[in-house]
């Protein structure tokens, strides 16, 4: 008796493993990369799976970097990315399509009483030259710098914009947007850099050269810190039916309203 | 049926042998490529950088000094701890008491981890008027709150394992309980004791998820005030966008880890031996 139920346990996990395999061929989309981007992808997929139930949708938030070695790799359907592709990148063969513009916001903690930076400042604040909010406006507090890892798109904007590539001294180095508001939030000497469409009210976005992030200031280009969303497939390899269909709608200009809601300028427009 | 016992044991070693070799065939061309002493003794780690440097020392460094000082806090709690368990408990106390730590002992590492981005970072912060409370400290405190379980459970048993004649000698020759516990049966159970300071440390060093989250991961040479990486966050933290060197200064932290820990596990083995002869 306890020989044949152990055999049915067996076979019934071989079953659940072998459907497990099934499904994830022909009805899902897999993307992995940007955690700037997750909102936008979140009601993408979400708009998507309430068009066509039958397809299942996953969102890997594991950074740029990773997004685009995920895609590369085959491990995933869509990468996604908050920079350009570099050449070495496209020289191996994959192709990027901008979705949308995001700007990066230059956060710090609400009771700070900062409320503008220039380009140049933020340069020397996060090369070091800079280290007491007291030199740019502020309380006598030492400056906490946080950042991005190394991989991360949201990181590779801010420094090229900034001109601060490999020079940033970081204190902390997170791995997502959502850690990055989570430490400056938390944190009233901090200063941290995060997608805008991600930032809530547990932190104050600063002005940029006397310009304040929103949509508008990034689709009429005033508000100098921004980047595009990219969506990263494979130059040689198609997509399958289910995420290439998914891939036009994102670009469609059904999408372009869901895509503006989230709080960054779609490409479209 | 020895037969089938013998292949399953052959599959824990086959294990073992299979990720030994994928490390060291891993993990040696890039020291090869950058050279063994400048990777294990330069400072510099910037692997992203257009001028790259692969200097791990301050990884090594700060492994080593989180888990000096995470034993250091944690084994005379623990260890007393198992000494009350062990000798001076109730049955009823020592029941609750080694539920509760077998519960710390199960609690997962990214909930440490949470915690104490959470709680500890900022207690840090105030407590000593630092501008941030990310740091070795940090990362110290919860090390040492995730390797007393283990220096619990080890050490109670080796407490309980003294015979008792040693202890009722001691006693029978006037010297009080706690003069006995600390004179006869700690000694005795020295080595079982001292081979649960080494499992904790082997905890410690190869503890990645919780760390990442409170000591804020930029790769300084180590500092009790200051933000540091250690050779489990430094892989953690790179690997899944890592290509080409880079990729492979990662496998050769791996392996430079895997020593440790075999080193750890040697010595471990050796005082086990010593404590059974």
């Amino acid at each position: 008796m306890k020989r044949t139920a152990i055999v049915i346990a067996i076979i019934a996990l071989a079953a659940c493993m072998a459907f497990a395999n099934g499904q994830r061929e022909t009805r899902s989309i897999s993307t992995d990369g940007s955690t700037s981007m997750e909102k936008v992808i979140g009601a993408l997929g979400e708009a998507y799976t309430q068009l066509h139930s039958e397809v299942g949708f996953t969102y890997n938030p594991t950074g740029s970097g990773s997004g685009i070695a995920s895609v590369k790799e085959g491990r995933c359907d869509i990468g996604l990315s908050s920079r350009a592709l570099r050449d070495s990148e496209k020289a191996e063969g994959l192709v990027e399509t901008p979705l949308a513009y995001d700007g990066i916001a230059i956060i710090v903690h609400p009771s700070n009483s900062v409320e503008n930076l220039s380009m140049q400042q933020i340069a020397a604040i996060y090369t070091g030259e800079i280290t007491s909010w007291k030199a740019v406006g502020g309380p006598d507090l030492p400056i906490v710098l946080i950042g991005r890892e190394a991989g991360s798109g949201t990181r590779d904007g801010f420094e090229s914009i900034t001109g601060t590539t490999d020079q940033c001294l970081y204190r902390q180095e997170l791995t997502s947007t959502g850690d990055v508001i989570a430490s400056v939030s938390q944190n009233e000497n901090a200063i941290g850099y995060a997608s805008l469409a991600s930032i809530k009210s547990s932190v104050k976005a600063l002005k940029v050269d006397g310009i304040a992030p929103s949509e508008e200031s990034v689709k009429d280009g005033t508000y100098a810190v921004q980047r595009p969303f990219m969506l990263i497939t494979k130059a040689t390899a198609k997509l399958s039916q289910t995420a290439q269909a998914f891939f036009d709608w994102a670009l469609s200009s059904q999408a372009a309203g869901i895509i503006s809601s989230s709080g960054v300028v779609s490409a479209g427009l | 049926m020895k037969a089938v016992l013998l292949s399953f044991a052959l599959a824990a070693v086959a294990s073992v042998a299979l990720i030994t070799v994928f490390l060291v065939s891993s993990g040696l061309p890039a020291i090869g490529k950058i050279g063994l002493l400048e990777f294990i003794i330069g400072k510099r780690w910037a692997s992203t950088a257009k001028d790259p440097g692969f200097g791990i020392l301050p990884f090594i460094l700060s492994s080593l000094y989180a888990a000096t000082c995470s034993i250091l806090i944690g084994s005379p709690i623990g260890l007393l701890c198992a000494l009350y368990l062990s000798k001076a408990a109730s049955k009823r106390t020592r029941a609750v008491i080694s539920t509760l730590v077998d519960l710390l002992s199960g609690i997962p590492s990214v909930v440490f981890g949470l915690v104490g981005m959470m709680v500890l970072v900022p207690g840090i912060k105030q407590l000593f008027n630092l501008s941030d409370g990310s740091s070795l400290l940090s990362a110290i405190i919860v090390l040492s709150i995730m390797v007393l379980p283990t220096i619990v459970k080890v050490s109670t048993t080796a407490l309980d394992a003294v015979p008792r004649e040693y202890e009722d000698s001691s006693l029978a020759l006037g010297a009080s309980q706690v003069q006995t516990w600390l004179g006869v049966s700690i000694p005795a159970a020295r080595n079982g004791i001292a081979a649960s300071l080494v499992l904790g440390a082997g905890r410690a060093i190869g503890e990645a998820m919780a760390v990442m989250m409170v000591s804020g991961n930029a790769a300084n040479m180590p500092s009790l005030f200051q933000s540091v990486r250690f050779l489990t966050t430094a892989i953690a933290s790179e690997m899944s966008y890592s290509s080409g060197l880079q990729r492979q200064a990662l496998f050769s932290i791996a392996l430079v880890l895997y020593v440790f820990i075999m080193i750890m596990n040697m010595a471990l083995s050796w005082l086990v031996k010593r404590s059974a002869s």
